[in-house]
């Protein structure tokens, strides 16, 4: 049975000049657990799918289902990481973390020792009275997803969460959240550009075309590549070839616009 | 080859110096003014009645003060001029965050607040007079309209410019539009509503100082309106004088507050 659908979903961005088409006819869906990966240039409407899914915006055209419910409706939780970490430089780290429960008014103290724990999972012990400004962006970014994790959400949305670290902290934030999701069995969705990251990580890529925003191609991630952590998937001798491969789809793409 | 330490001791050193240059330098400059506005009043260069000299002013103050009526003005002016901007910087953050919670009623009033912005305040004094009789009351209600609506369009627009990812964030987690502004929108707009109170107490001062030129019986004001009836610019002078003092008092307070609220806002 699928998790989450996305049923011939279009959405336009309108202003007084006209209107945009951000995405045209996206139709895909996720079993629970798994983990996919959308893959385009920027501005392929990559995010606007994020904000759909998490319910901050409203498409204007289709249906997005969540366990057969719609979307708006779904009380699930839905975790949102973006690519700035996003912390809340005046609350201390612990605070940023449990901000989630405390918008739900959920009480705070068992939950504490949970975030306290979770924290020093993704190897950040003693830090829960610091405030955000003396992290670095690694750490900041790891504080960001245990802020996402806190609330125990059934879908994960990563947008570009990797993209504004130095490449050993991202590699390394990889390999981290690859293990959590995996432990925690989560669904995901990762948005990017970078092809590797998409390969290392996810179970199923789709590629996008740009204006508007449509889904061009899917590629199957082959399984031996999906039991590796990320950074040993990318040593994978079946890596490679698909490298080659997403690469030759997202530039033949490219070529068509010229 | 000096050590560590020593380097680090001479910076200090280079750095004592330059505090005791420049303060050197301030207390020069009022000790030379003083001292030419008493020689040039002594000696005629300007006219003593009209611009008194640095020692009438003592003596009046100290006669004024000793005899209790100073002090009754100063404390009037005062505290018309604490709560026009208590009320004023209040009532803008007040007005700010009602533009931004209905954002149709933020469209409806738009021109309304660029007509009162753009007015000059103190020319609504009359009308105030008229409506809240010649009192305490106009004078702090003067002191209020001259902050309240630049108070409320800064603040409003520091809210508007508050990145919205951190809304985002929230609305990931299912927060209402209220709890956006309550988690991220004020608490992000705290250092522009910080630096706003050092603007207002200006501009408080402005309102009520014009507000008793209007109407009052009693303060600062007043005192100067009253010498200037009566020919004793020693009088006004005096009141320059305390005037100036307790707006670098209250300015130097509100920066106290300031440090306070940045150090304790976590």
């Amino acid at each position: 049975m699928s998790f989450l659908t996305l049923d011939h979903v279009s959405h336009h961005y309108f202003s007084k000049d006209g209107y945009t088409k951000a995405l045209h006819d996206i139709s895909f869906s996720l079993k629970e657990g798994e983990f996919v990966s959308l893959l385009g240039p920027s501005g392929c409407g990559k995010s606007t799918i994020l904000s759909i899914i998490a319910g901050i915006m409203k498409q204007t055209q289709g249906k997005v289902l969540l366990e057969n419910k719609d979307i708006q409706e779904s009380a699930l939780a839905i975790g949102y990481m973006l690519q700035q970490d996003y912390l809340f430089p005046w609350k201390n780290i612990i605070d940023n973390v449990l901000l989630g429960p405390k918008i739900h008014n959920k009480p705070t103290v068992e939950l504490k020792e949970t975030a306290i724990q979770l924290l020093q999972e993704v190897g950040l012990k003693g830090v829960q009275d610091q405030y955000p400004t003396s992290l670095s962006g690694g750490m900041r970014q790891r504080v960001a997803l245990v802020r996402t994790l806190i609330y125990d959400p059934k879908i994960l949305l990563l947008d570009e969460p990797f993209s504004a670290l130095d490449y050993q902290t991202k590699l390394k934030l990889e390999d981290l959240v690859g293990k959590l999701l995996k432990n925690y069995h989560k669904t995901a969705i990762l948005v990017t550009h970078d092809i590797g990251e998409a390969i290392a990580m996810s179970d199923r890529i789709l590629v996008m075309n740009a204006n508007p925003g449509s889904i061009a191609k899917v590629f199957e991630v082959p399984i031996e590549i999906r039991q590796n952590p990320p950074l040993d998937a990318r040593k994978h001798p079946k890596y490679q070839p698909l490298f080659d491969k997403i690469w030759e789809e997202l530039d033949s793409r490219e070529g068509d616009k010229k | 080859m000096k050590s560590d330490q020593q380097l680090f001791d001479s910076y200090l050193k280079e750095r004592k110096k330059e505090k005791k240059i420049v303060l050197i330098w301030q207390f020069f400059i009022l000790i030379m003014f003083f001292a030419l506005w008493e020689i040039a009043s002594r000696l005629y260069w300007i006219d003593p009645l009209l611009f008194s000299s640095p020692s009438r002013i003592f003596t009046s103050l100290i006669g004024r003060f000793a005899n209790g009526s100073m002090f009754s003005h100063l404390s009037v002016t005062l505290f018309e001029t604490i709560l026009g901007f208590i009320i004023g910087t209040l009532g803008g953050i007040l007005l700010a965050t009602l533009l931004w919670s209905f954002t149709r009623f933020s469209k409806i009033m738009d021109p309304y607040i660029v007509v009162l912005n753009a007015m000059p305040k103190v020319a609504l004094g009359p009308i105030i007079i008229v409506a809240l009789g010649p009192g305490y009351l106009s004078i702090i209600a003067m002191g209020f309209l001259v902050s309240v609506i630049i108070t409320t369009i800064n603040i409003f627009s520091a809210y508007n410019e508050v990145d919205p990812n951190y809304s985002k964030v929230l609305k990931s987690f299912g927060a209402t539009r209220w709890q956006c502004f309550k988690e991220a929108v004020f608490p992000a707009t705290m250092p522009t509503m910080i630096s706003t109170l050092k603007v207002n107490v200006g501009l408080s001062w402005v309102g009520v100082i014009v507000g008793e030129y209007l109407v009052s019986k009693q303060g600062l004001g007043y005192l100067i309106i009253y010498g200037f009836q009566v020919f004793d610019f020693t009088l006004v002078m005096s009141s320059l004088v305390l005037i100036a003092i307790l707006a670098a008092i209250m300015y130097k307070v509100v920066e106290g507050i300031e440090r306070w609220l940045i150090k304790h806002a976590h």
